[in-house]
């Protein structure tokens, strides 16, 4: 592993400067310094972050868009200067094209119900294999309102989305093909670019679920060129409570909203209402101020932080914990490619993943246990589910160094 | 009507460790090491469910493993029979029955497992918010045996 240690030692200093804005990160759990290797569940928030949404509540609280006051301006601002560095953050076109939302879940939702009208019995839904429950289950839902079919596109062997069998599939002339950008439960990247491409040359409308992609690779929605991309501000060093939408204009402006009433309308009667134009029309209600607030700061903070070396070293790391516990041996990983991102998933021999998890707690490491919302992709791998460790931008050698420490003594306990 | 199938009564008829040497043997554990050494020797002692009684109908909701779970009543004390996919969520289930298996229903009644499982030194295993389900295994027994 000496390659890792040059990183290590090529970026110490501006590592632990990044790492030293985490509070959270310094606590012990009972005789144990917290490792945290969770991050694809949600990150830890930096001190920016939570300074920011002190500063919102303790002066500039007050509602978004609508009184006419000094406060209220400030909010406003502060609000809708998020949506620039969003636009900015992945490239948009146009600020309109940036719809806050409470997480990627309420994205795909918000898309999925949008579509209603425009889909009808027969139409084809395609969704990856790999997908999250939240990029399932709104299609399914939208499937039973339309009568569109759902076709799930297979893997390969390897975990990897089976190009062959999407070529195959995308030949049946799909209406929606939803995709992940990166994989939760195994940190397996899809070439989305191609993807998309591909989609659309068959007239597809695409979404792609950038949820575990947002916070390790820049993302721009020019290169993708896909119609819908969704995210959450939670696991990119942002708070929960805040997720984004980012839609085509052109085809975002088609979508009928989900929720409606406060700031979406442009005028109502009891004759009828009319809606208003983006954003607003998509964004119901007092929306989730201190978290964009929030949001805006982990945008800052990952501008700033996320360099190219940066990235290097969080992708060198992934690949040292992979080898780690190859090396530990007994250990079985799952879509372990030297190209993922985030996260690695494992089982310790035929041991339950639960008593895993309860045992690497004992020690001060926290890693997820279960199906990881991908029940699908367990029933595909024939799991009843798996470990998982993530990492982030916070992450460094050591932590890995005392997870594959602590997982040895569970092995020890338990083979 | 179809009567859901349940163990033979034989099957409740096992001895567990009573509370009182449960705990005091916890409390000579050094580490957690060797108290979860104990907790799933403890669940290798008891009785496994068959396939057949597997079934979702006796399963305790609110584990991320599997658990299930039967209890009958016999000459006014009350038996269990359960069952984990997981050896911890097991020696755990172990662990309840301790203080509950062959016991009255006042007795069970007054059963605290809070209390019970700050002695054994595992109160932070018991939260409802703990998916190993230990707190819905503590509730579905204690629950079984009211009125």
């Amino acid at each position: 592993m000496t390659h890792l240690a040059s990183t290590d030692s090529a970026l110490p200093d501006s590592h632990s400067q990044i790492r030293s804005q985490f509070p959270t990160l310094t606590q012990m759990l009972g005789d144990y310094p917290l490792c945290y290797l969770d991050t694809a569940a949600t990150s830890q928030k930096p001190q920016c972050v939570l300074d920011a949404m002190a500063q919102y509540y303790l002066q500039d609280n007050a509602n978004v868009h609508r009184a006419a006051h000094q406060l209220s301006a400030r909010a406003t601002s502060s609000y809708e200067k998020v949506r620039d560095q969003l636009q900015v953050f992945i490239n948009a076109k146009r600020r309109e094209e940036i719809i806050f939302t409470h997480g990627t879940t309420e994205s795909i939702n918000l898309v999925a119900f949008g579509l209603t009208p425009q889909l009808k019995s027969g139409d084809l839904i395609l969704i990856d294999s790999a997908a999250h429950h939240a990029n399932i289950v709104p299609w399914q839902e939208l499937a039973k309102r339309t009568g569109a079919i759902i076709k799930p596109i297979p893997l390969t062997q390897d975990c990897r989305l089976d190009l062959n069998a999407y070529q195959t599939l995308l030949a049946l002339k799909p209406k929606v093909v939803a995709l992940c950008h990166v994989s939760n439960a195994l940190g397996t990247v899809n070439p989305v670019i191609e993807l998309v491409q591909q989609a659309k040359a068959q007239g597809a409308i695409t979404l792609v679920d950038g949820a575990q992609a947002v916070a390790h690779l820049s993302v721009d929605m020019a290169a993708i060129d896909c119609d819908f991309y969704v995210f959450s501000g939670h696991k990119m060093y942002g708070p929960t409570g805040i997720g984004v939408l980012y839609g085509r204009f052109e085809i975002l402006d088609t979508l009928t909203p989900l929720l409606t009433g406060g700031e979406m309308i442009k005028r109502v009667s009891f004759d009828g209402t009319e809606f208003g134009s983006l954003p607003n029309r998509l964004e119901a209600g007092t929306p989730p101020i201190s978290a964009v607030i929030g949001l805006g700061a982990a945008i800052d903070f990952l501008q700033l932080s996320l360099t190219p070396e940066v990235k290097a070293h969080e992708a060198e790391l992934l690949q040292y914990l992979q080898n780690q516990l190859r090396a530990l041996g007994d250990v079985h990983l799952y879509g372990a490619h030297h190209d993922n991102i985030g996260a690695v998933a494992f089982n310790l021999a035929d041991e339950h993943h639960q008593d895993v998890g309860i045992l690497l707690d004992q020690q001060g490491v926290a890693v997820r246990c279960g199906h990881h919302c991908a029940m699908p992709l367990m029933q595909t791998l024939n799991l009843k589910g798996c470990c998982r460790a993530s990492i982030g931008i916070y992450t460094n050698k050591t932590d890995i160094d005392h997870f594959i420490a602590a997982l040895a003594s569970v092995k020890e306990l338990l083979l | 009507m179809t009567l859901p199938i349940m163990p033979r009564a034989a099957d409740f008829a096992y001895q567990v460790e009573d509370a009182a040497t449960l705990l005091a043997r916890f409390e000579q554990t050094p580490n957690w090491q060797e108290r979860y050494r104990q907790i799933m020797l403890l669940g290798k002692e008891l009785p496994c469910l068959t396939n057949e009684l597997r079934l979702e109908s006796a399963q305790v909701k609110g584990c991320e493993s599997d658990a299930w779970l039967y209890h009958i009543e016999q000459d006014g004390k009350h038996y269990y029979l359960a069952d984990s996919d997981t050896r911890i969520v097991k020696g755990l289930i172990g662990l309840l029955l301790s203080a509950c298996h062959g016991k009255t229903q006042d007795q069970i009644l007054a059963f605290d497992p809070a209390m019970y499982f700050k002695h054994l030194g595992l109160e932070g295993q018991l939260s409802p918010s703990r998916t190993n389900g230990l707190h819905a295994l503590a509730k579905a027994m204690i629950d079984a045996v009211k009125p």
